[in-house]
């Protein structure tokens, strides 16, 4: 299905374009200065542009040696010349879908009325350093991002909100560490007096060996809290009664579990998240298990609505690349969902016709 | 040193000069009052009163903020 693209005609216009890539590509191989991020929304000023927001340098496959007027070499042997389509990564415009697929691939998430437009929530713990995490925040392409409550460490100070900009990404204080639904509705309060807003990611731990939630702790702790007029996400295990009474305790969205917190199992249990999605109304939210881009994706292609992530990230090799990895997982899954995908079948059915052989 | 109150102070006991509203607790703990919240006694501070609220000997404070997590 590729798209043939309109090229200038002249010899001119064919060696500005190539003036033009060689600007670029030197530019993206120079790659941005330690902590230097595109911000989505503006160009930057040399080199391409990332839409998306992100790391430029995360956006070049490869390394691009300049030869020559004009010409980018490739390291191995490929030469781009001025005429072919530029590489993908330099070109914004093939991050665009289709217009055919555009409202599909821009529908939004909608929580409690708001839309987002990524369906993918990333969480700010155990990243290497706050650098990093921000880069990997805009490179996930998230707009809602998790934050804890804890003391104020009176030696150090450092809160999160001196690198994450609360105009930027949309905050969700979470109740993690919680074991008690009183200590998670204190948190909570704590959480909204901070002045952003009152959405939560209520979170009750019943073990600490497994994390897993205490259901009845979060049903009471969710009953308390959106009574008190708290748009609650509720963490949860992949139990469809308890899935149920969230909702009708009026949580926004119901978040299962992919497998336990930190884990990297990926969907342990696809079927019963995928019962919780058809039995819900609100948005279901995968939370805490996904490893790598394929538990992403598996877990999107079962229609879930978004999913929230953190070890993923913070504990890739490379958190920004994993971060963009996700990113299209999140999107290629949903896609897939939406496509609807082709039966199963443990038979093998020919993809070429079995008629016209030769004697 | 009797113009000092002694308060629990996010779980360590500490020595503060009399007087104190919380806005002067946080500027003197060099904090950012936008990004503290102010728990004393158990019940949550807005942060319109940091202003009037004097620090009592005897206080429970917890400073809390937000920090990285999933």
């Amino acid at each position: 299905m590729a798209k043939t693209r309109k090229r200038g005609g002249s010899a001119e216009a064919g060696r500005e374009r190539a003036a033009e890539l060689a600007r670029r590509d030197a530019a993206a191989q120079r790659g941005p200065e330690p902590g230097e991020v595109a911000k989505g929304g503006e160009a930057p000023p040399a080199g391409p542009t990332v839409p998306w927001g992100g790391v430029v340098r995360e956006d070049a496959p490869v390394e691009l040696r300049l030869h020559g007027k004009g010409v980018v070499q490739h390291p191995t042997t490929r030469v781009r010349r001025a005429s072919e389509r530029p590489a993908p990564w330099a070109d914004p415009a093939l991050e665009m879908p289709p217009p055919s697929l555009r409202e599909l691939e821009e529908e939004p998430l909608v929580i409690a009325g708001q839309a987002f437009r990524s369906r993918l929530i990333v969480g700010s713990g155990k990243y290497p350093d706050p650098t990093v995490m921000v880069a990997a925040l805009r490179a996930s392409g998230t707009e809602m991002v998790t934050v804890a409550v804890r003391r104020v460490d009176l030696a150090r100070r450092e809160g999160i909100l001196n690198v994450l900009d609360p105009n930027e990404f949309f905050l969700l204080a979470n109740t993690a560490g919680c074991f008690a639904a009183e200590e998670a509705i204190r948190y909570a309060r704590l959480a909204r007096a901070a002045g952003f807003n009152e959405w939560l990611k209520l979170e009750v731990i019943g073990d600490q060996e497994t994390l897993l939630p205490d259901t009845q702790a979060t049903l009471e702790a969710a009953h308390a809290l959106t009574g008190e007029g708290f748009k609650v996400m509720a963490y949860t295990n992949d139990d469809l009664v308890t899935a149920m009474r969230l909702e009708d305790a009026g949580c926004v969205a119901v978040m299962p579990l992919a497998s336990p917190i930190g884990s990297g199992l990926g969907v342990v249990n696809p079927y019963f998240i995928r019962e919780i999605k058809r039995r819900l109304s609100v948005p279901v939210i995968v939370d805490a298990g996904v490893g790598t881009a394929s538990d992403a994706c598996i877990t999107m292609e079962n229609g879930m609505d978004g999913i929230l992530m953190n070890t993923a990230l913070a504990e890739a090799d490379d958190p920004v690349a994993m971060a963009r990895a996700m990113r299209y997982a999140v999107r290629a899954g949903r896609l897939a969902y939406r496509a609807g995908r082709m039966p199963a079948r443990e038979i093998a059915v020919p993809s070429s016709p079995t008629r016209g052989m030769l004697d | 040193m009797a113009e000092r109150i002694r308060v629990h102070l996010n779980g360590e006991d500490r020595d503060i000069p009399t007087g104190l509203t919380v806005r002067g607790l946080l500027e003197s703990l060099e904090l950012e009052p936008r990004l503290v919240v102010v728990e004393r006694n158990r019940e949550i501070l807005s942060r319109v009163r940091y202003d009037d609220v004097v620090v009592g000997e005897g206080d429970t404070l917890e400073l809390v903020h937000f920090v990285g997590g999933g």
